[in-house]
């Protein structure tokens, strides 16, 4: 079954996506409601931006992000000059790649509920007495719950299963930063192929269920809204 | 009391530019075709449209002035949009409750029992939004317009996209409000039967400006303006009722030049009506005629006379002191030598209460 190493890539495996999720949530909302609003006649070049990540190879993405945050990188370098550590082959490393990587998982589900609610429902609210700040949180927010369920779960699936940007940035450090997909592919290098039906068909079960209970809660899903 | 409105919005394909003052009391519909601006002026007045430079003035307060301009969350208006526009995570209490909660209790005038009331909703509090029908829902919508207390009530349309049946069913708690509530309205119209059951004043708006401006009884009567040429043109005389034939089923009515007799309608006495004379029942005699069916003849004075396509002629009366017009044929003019100053009477084959 599993082994200790095993267990640590399952935790270090949820912590990552768990983190990831929670700080792609936080930014993507503003973000998502912004993009959804503004008429900034520049925003197609926003939004190609931030779905580079579904077409792009992971190894690209990990590569640039190995040079940005080695030591010798601009981030990398501004770290070590402020006294701490570059964040190739950190914990802190790997958020960083899965928030970028994921990012597109997050931000379009929510742009497209935010689009989806229409400026009429915010403006009545506004009639109502409702400040800006007001209105989102008592509007916005709960008009566009299924898009933020779906935001949720994409994300944590999506960066659970990514595999070659941390591989690039994450190196494979059993207990820091090896991860689950990582460790079958340990496995089978290994010919340990027990342990890796083990992992596979967890995360296989897991994801389906996850993207199962999106589908069913939110019947109007879809990955990439226009 | 009044409203001063001067906007100026400019836009690729269409260009706001009014300037006007109107009563902040009883209900001003702003009248005219699809696309003339209606609904664009009532939102900037909510301040739901960015406008750059413009005016407002409601009562004593200044909503916007220069680079002053009041968010519309301070605005102390209730807006109702053409389709309900219910929030659809909120059942119909909370619907209402909504925007109660936002207005400070000091400010509070008109209760939420009493928007509930008005409007005839108790039943329908614990529905969700999608469970209502299409009239149920405006009748919400503009419950939770009321129940903010809004010093000035605005409604876009709040009929437009019901179907008849519908229609029926909100106009008299619309006429309710004008005679319950003390709140003024202006309310965006392009239907004249809305208008002429519920306005008291009328903004005609055409391609973006003001085309005229007045109380509804003048401004329908008005030679200059469009609005006496149509098919239906009409003449609205505020009236009351001044007592009722037992025998005949008869109510009569009260105008300043004269009585109407018009079938039977079971009204107290002094009630105040709105009573509907179209111009193309009417027709003019020089003396009074005795041997006629007709029952309301009125002697009235020919104040003004123009042409009405090639074979007719508009004639606007003055009867007492309210006007009334005459479709007449170009030919009857002409043989009975009409013309202003003239005195005539006005025979009305019939009289449309309308309240």
């Amino acid at each position: 079954m599993l082994n200790d190493a095993d267990l640590a890539a399952l935790a270090i495996t949820l912590k990552l996506a768990s983190v990831t999720t929670l700080i792609l949530l936080l930014l993507g909302t503003p973000f998502a409601w912004w993009m959804a609003r503004t008429r900034w006649r520049y925003k197609f070049m926003l939004e190609a931006v931030i779905a580079l990540p579904l077409v792009l190879p992971p190894t690209v993405l990990g590569f640039y992000l190995l040079v940005a945050l080695g030591p010798e990188g601009p981030v990398g370098g501004l770290m070590e000059l402020l006294g701490g550590e570059p964040l190739a082959f950190t914990f802190t490393g790997l958020v960083i790649g899965s928030v970028l990587y994921s990012m597109p998982f997050v931000v379009q589900p929510l742009q497209g509920a935010f689009a989806s609610i229409g400026r009429r429902p915010l403006e009545v609210a506004a009639t109502l007495r409702a400040s800006p700040l007001d209105r989102f949180f008592t509007v916005a927010v709960p008009l566009a719950r299924s898009g933020f369920l779906t935001a949720a779960v994409l994300g944590f699936a999506h960066t659970v299963g990514e595999f070659g940007v941390v591989l690039m940035i994450g190196g494979n450090i059993p207990g820091q930063t090896q991860v689950l997909s990582i460790a079958i592919y340990d496995h089978v290098e290994m010919l340990e192929y027990g342990h890796a039906h083990w992992l596979s068909g967890g995360l296989l079960l897991a994801s389906f269920i996850m993207l199962m209970s999106v589908y069913a809660l939110n019947r109007r899903f879809s990955l990439v809204r226009p | 009391m009044s409203i001063e409105i001067r906007f100026r919005i400019d836009r690729s394909d269409f260009v706001l530019d009014v300037d006007v003052e109107i009563p902040a009391t009883g209900i001003t519909a702003v009248f005219g075709p699809s696309g003339c601006g209606k609904t664009t002026l009532l939102r900037a007045i909510a301040g739901l449209e960015p406008c750059g430079d413009g005016f407002l003035r409601v009562g004593e307060m200044r909503w916007q002035e220069g680079a002053h301009f009041m968010p519309p969350h301070k605005r102390p208006v209730g807006y109702v949009f053409q389709e309900a526009s219910l929030f659809a995570h909120l059942n119909v209490r909370k619907n209402l409750e909504y925007g109660v909660k936002r207005v400070p209790v000091s400010q509070r005038k008109v209760s939420m029992e009493r928007a509930i009331e008005l409007l005839g909703i108790g039943p329908l509090l614990e529905h969700r939004a999608d469970q209502l029908s299409g009239g149920e829902r405006q009748r919400v919508a503009i419950a939770r317009a009321l129940a903010v207390s809004p010093g000035i009530l605005l409604m876009d349309e709040p009929l437009a996209a019901l179907d008849q049946a519908r229609k029926q069913e909100i106009l008299p708690y619309l006429e309710s409000l004008h005679d319950e509530l003390d709140i003024p309205v202006i309310y965006v119209s392009h239907s004249p039967d809305e208008v002429a059951r519920l306005a008291d004043h009328l903004v005609l708006l055409e391609a973006g400006r003001i085309r005229a401006s007045g109380p509804i009884g003048e401004m329908l009567t008005r030679l200059d303006l469009p609005l006496a040429y149509g098919n239906d043109a009409e003449a609205l005389i505020e009236a009351e009722v001044a007592g009722h034939d037992d025998e005949y089923d008869l109510t009569l009515l009260d105008f300043p030049g004269g009585r109407f007799t018009v079938t039977r309608h079971d009204l107290p006495v002094g009630h105040a009506v709105r009573v509907r004379v179209t111009a193309r029942d009417v027709s003019l005699t020089l003396e009074h005629q005795s041997g006629t069916s007709i029952l309301n003849i009125f002697p009235a004075t020919i104040e003004e006379i123009s042409p009405a396509g090639n074979a007719q002629m508009m004639v606007k009366l003055i009867c007492g002191d309210v006007p009334m017009l005459a479709r007449v044929t170009r030919k009857s003019a002409s043989v009975l030598d009409l013309k202003p100053g003239k005195l005539v009477y006005a025979q009305a084959k019939s009289v449309a209460l309308l309240s």
